[in-house]
């Protein structure tokens, strides 16, 4: 007897993507290059579908045996990544068409990416658990080579793969060994399962695995290279959906099975994280080129995430919510920017081609400078309360030195943030940059006034919002 | 509480100027090329003059409904916000004082720019209104961090300021100064965070009530002096302010030296004293220490420099200097000439640095070398030089006499020793001040091209004689200033006392 309600409940946005995508996958093998263009708003309203079913089904609810359970706190987190992963699809149809890439598999991998992040999300055992990240991440690898005449693209796809199956098989090991000395693979028992020395280890070998996806230091290598080397749409939402998805399930691991055992992995986490931020914040300094330098910034941002992580349930769940939300859309809009700008048909990557954007195109100038300053965390726009959050929790857990080190890492960052600052603003203008699409310039306009403006005013909403959510998360 | 918000009024007032410059701008550059032409600046301008007018104006009035003879918070206005940070402001003496000085000045930084800017006039003018409105902000907060908000949010458009209109170092100089801040403002950020948390909310009033235990306090007034030392500045960690100086445009400057130094030592008596009161006694001889070597290193530095602006940026860390010895003396007298000083100081440095800037603008040149005997083709230019350096020496008659004897005679009640080194800095502050003023005016006109200079115009008659006012006036009455502070002083005094 299989119960459809709880089902959809459950994993109601999933259910709904993973049949669109196979539909996709139909009317593509039927239609053919007459699919392409149309698969792109095809699999963005999809997605946006699905966002909206999973706050429909806000509170969430358990199905297939306690195979899969959420609750508020992921469902929060699934809707901000389907939205984003939309926004990142709509938008990156003018780069397709440019560069003559433009198929319907792309929109059915976002789709597939997309339902891969959805049942990490959903997981409540370590079997689905490692099939989501599966999912999530052999999609991601072939969009990551999606422009499979570039020399580039196909690297990064390569050392994505690699090094991505590498932490898997760190994942799936640390999930055998906990499996192996708690005698089951769902998350509740294991958390009432007596914490051996071979769950310890097993959890350890799964914190990489984790580290990996959300491109924590020291496992943080592959991003810059990836960022720079895979088409921009696609860094655009790697930057973005997965990145709130992974930082969510890795907090909802943390806190679901081994939130007992906070004092075991509270070090650990803080070490990654300072090591993030130290390697994100110093790396970035001498970078010339866009995308990688955001690659190293994403990794600075995800330390101050994990901050909010190693915090703990109580204290860190929401401030959580609260900064990936804030981080992650300003994260989009930067991308959008960077894919906003290209001239005589190449893209513009290195950071000085930027030059004078101010007098070029003021109004963008002006959204990415908001975007820019709010990842920064200068007050008083809205990145600066996800600041503020992740340091309250931090200070409130007794975490002073890695506070103090987020401190400094964000003086640190500024280097970089404060130069592309300088080179639009202060730079005599370079070459007349061509026109470009009007749903970039959207998207970067929009997430400048949502990241950085319009949560200025609302961050009390926000925080409710995230507070609400992770009182979701059972214990 | 309640009637109109005349606070938050005020302090907007300049961002939503700002915002409609931006928009008339936008709005109107569809209709033709995106050239900034000379007519669109002067209208931005002539707009922004209009908008920080009327901004002083409201302070006036906001002044006019402040009771001198209450020591507490006035004006309060509060809603609650985020979580338990509410947004609440309001004044007292000690702010009033500081908010008159900051709508003053910045209609006369922006008539000041009038003949020296020329490119990019209307972000210009948004980037000074902004500044404003975040300076206000700064002072107007009863709340931390709000308070903190507002004085990290001023860091950008100043950034802007330096690194747009600024001098041939001007990149540099920017950053310098924005990291220099930053770093400072960050680890302060921190003790915010700690202050909310142990005291349950970051409202003024709780926190002057939260009695912090000694051994945190230490930790929390070295978080909050390493912003306030930066922006003050303090030796040793004053070496931004030359180079930001020099770099600025005039009014930059102008805005730097008047009003965005004295955030720092606002900062010390708002904060350090009244919440902290057993660390600020546990540092007072370090903090003495620091305000003597401040005043007797960059008085002889600032003897040696050969660019002017260098020099009369060294002179505001040797002036600053007195602000901190008078806060640090905990007695009436000291505070009260700390306030009055910082008052007198955002006068006369500002005044002095557009005394530059007008043979600047005809020379282009700060180097003192290039100057001398403009006595002979600038009798006036050279009288107001004359009253303003003798008001920089510290001459009786002027506002710097004021605030430095008071901070002295309140610095000697609690050590003689500072007092004493402190006076070594005033017989300095002759020596270079004479001797820049001796090399630029007197002598004979040994640079050709100065023989077709010219004497004041209007507009520069319009921005100095004010300033040349006030510094007199307050010089032969002070009482006008100290009777609005005396309320606060006392107040903090006794917050200190833990009354």
């Amino acid at each position: 007897m299989i119960d459809f309600t709880a089902m959809i409940l459950a994993i109601g946005p999933e259910l709904w993507l993973v049949a669109i995508a196979l539909i996709g996958v139909l009317v593509g093998a039927t239609l053919k290059e007459r699919f392409n263009s149309a698969s792109i708003k095809f699999g963005a309203i999809a997605l946006f579908v699905a966002a909206a079913i999973s706050l429909t089904n806000y509170q969430g609810g358990e199905a297939f045996n306690g195979l899969v359970r959420t609750n508020a706190f992921v469902n929060f987190a699934k809707f901000a990544s389907y939205v984003l992963a939309g926004l990142a699809l709509l938008t990156s149809e003018g780069f397709l068409k440019r560069h003559g890439t433009i198929r319907y598999e792309y929109s059915l991998l976002i789709l597939l990416a997309s339902f891969g992040m959805g049942m990490i999300l959903s997981a409540a055992d370590l079997m689905t658990l490692y099939m989501g990240v599966e999912t999530m991440s052999l999609s991601s690898y072939v969009l990551a080579a999606f422009h499979r005449d570039s020399a580039k693209a196909s690297e990064a796809g390569l050392k994505y793969f690699v090094l991505g199956a590498l932490a898997s098989g760190m994942l799936l090991y640390g999930s055998s060994l906990v499996y192996g000395f708690s005698g089951s693979t769902e998350f509740v028992e294991i958390a009432a399962a007596d914490p051996s020395i071979g769950i310890m280890f097993g959890m350890v070998l799964m914190i990489v695995g984790l580290a990996f996806k959300v491109s924590a230091a020291p496992m943080h290598i592959w991003t810059p290279d990836v960022y720079e080397g895979a088409p921009t749409p696609v860094v655009a939402f790697f930057a973005s959906a997965p990145k709130m998805a992974g930082m969510v399930v890795f907090a909802n691991i943390m806190f679901t099975m081994f939130g007992d055992v906070i004092d075991q992995w509270q070090l650990i986490i803080c070490i990654i994280a300072a090591l993030s931020m130290i390697v994100g914040s110093l790396g970035g300094l001498t970078q010339t080129n866009i995308k990688r330098l955001l690659g190293y910034s994403s990794i600075a941002n995800m330390g101050y995430a994990l901050v909010a992580v190693a915090a703990g349930e109580e204290l860190g769940a929401g401030p959580l919510l609260v900064f990936m939300t804030l981080y992650v859309i300003a994260s989009l809009g930067l991308f959008m920017g960077v894919l906003a700008m290209r001239r005589k048909g190449g893209m513009v990557e290195g950071i000085n081609e930027l030059g004078g954007l101010m007098r070029k195109r003021p109004v963008l100038a002006i959204s990415l400078s908001i975007l820019i300053f709010s990842m920064a965390g200068l007050p008083p726009l809205g990145g600066f309360f996800g600041k503020w959050e992740v340091l309250t929790a931090g200070v409130d857990a007794g975490l002073m030195p890695v506070v103090i080190i987020l401190v400094l890492a964000s003086v640190v960052s500024l280097g970089y943030y404060l130069r592309l600052i300088k080179i639009m603003w202060f730079d005599e203008p370079t070459e007349r940059f061509e026109t470009i699409d009007g749903s970039v310039t959207v998207t970067v306009i929009l997430a400048a006034l949502v990241a950085g403006v319009l949560f200025m005013f609302f961050i009390n909403s926000l925080s409710g919002w995230a507070g609400t959510a992770a009182l979701g998360l059972p214990g | 509480m309640g009637g109109f918000p005349i606070l938050s009024a005020m302090t907007f007032l300049p961002l939503a100027g700002a915002l409609i410059i931006m928009i008339v701008r936008a709005a109107t550059a569809g209709s033709r090329e995106a050239t900034t032409s000379d007519s669109e600046g002067r209208t931005a301008l002539l707009a922004g003059l209009i908008i920080s007018g009327a901004t002083f104006i409201a302070s006036l009035a906001a002044f006019a409904g402040y009771d001198a003879s209450q020591p507490g918070y006035q004006l309060v206005e509060q809603y609650s916000w985020y979580r338990n940070i509410s947004y609440k402001m309001g004044v007292d003496g000690l702010s009033m004082t500081l908010i008159l000085l900051t709508t003053f000045l910045i209609p006369i930084c922006l008539l000041a720019s009038w003949n020296s800017i020329h490119k990019r006039v209307t972000e210009y003018v948004v980037a000074f209104l902004v500044l404003e409105t975040f300076i206000i902000g700064v002072f107007t907060a009863l709340d931390l961090v709000l308070f903190y908000i507002f004085f990290e949010s001023g860091l950008i458009p100043m950034f802007l300021i330096i690194g747009i209109w600024g001098g041939k170092d001007k990149i540099y100089a920017a950053f310098k100064f924005f990291l220099y801040t930053l770093i400072g403002s960050l680890l302060m950020l921190v003790a915010v965070v700690y202050m909310y948390q142990a005291a349950g909310g970051s409202d003024f009033e709780i926190l002057e009530k939260h009695a912090f235990d000694p051994n945190v306090q230490t930790w929390l007034w070295l978080a909050f002096m390493a912003s306030f030392a930066v922006k003050l500045p303090m030796w040793p960690v004053h070496t931004w302010l030359p180079d930001a100086h020099v770099q600025a445009p005039t009014a930059g400057s102008v805005v730097l030296a008047g009003v965005l130094l004295k955030m720092g030592s606002y900062g010390f008596l708002r904060f350090s004293l009244p919440m902290f009161p057993d660390a600020s006694q546990l540092f007072q001889p370090a903090m003495f220490a620091l305000a003597v070597i401040a005043i007797v290193y960059t008085s002889l530095v600032a003897w040696r420099q050969t660019d002017m602006k260098k020099l009369i940026a060294y002179s505001s860390v040797a002036h600053m200097g007195f602000v901190t010895l008078g806060v640090f003396a905990f007695n009436e007298t000291g505070m009260q000439g700390a306030i009055f000083q910082m008052l007198s100081h955002g006068l006369i440095s500002s005044a002095l640095f557009l005394i530059v800037g007008v043979v600047y603008d005809r020379m282009h040149t700060r180097e003192i070398a290039a100057y001398g005997g403009l006595v002979h083709r600038m009798p006036v230019y050279a009288t107001f030089f004359m009253l303003f350096t003798m008001a920089n020496v510290g001459l009786p008659g002027t506002s710097g006499f004021i605030g430095e004897i008071l901070t002295m005679v309140g610095g000697f009640q609690a050590s003689t020793w500072a007092a004493a080194g402190a006076a070594l800095g005033m017989i300095f502050s002759a020596v270079y001040m004479l001797t820049l003023y001796r090399r630029s005016v007197f002598g004979k006109i040994t640079n050709p091209e100065l023989n077709s200079i010219k004497d004041m115009n209007l507009i520069e008659w319009i921005c100095i004689a004010p300033l040349a006012l006030l510094t007199i006036l307050f010089g032969v009455a002070p009482n006008l200033i100290l009777n609005i502070t005396e309320g606060s002083a006392l107040r903090i005094l006794n917050l200190m006392a833990g009354g």
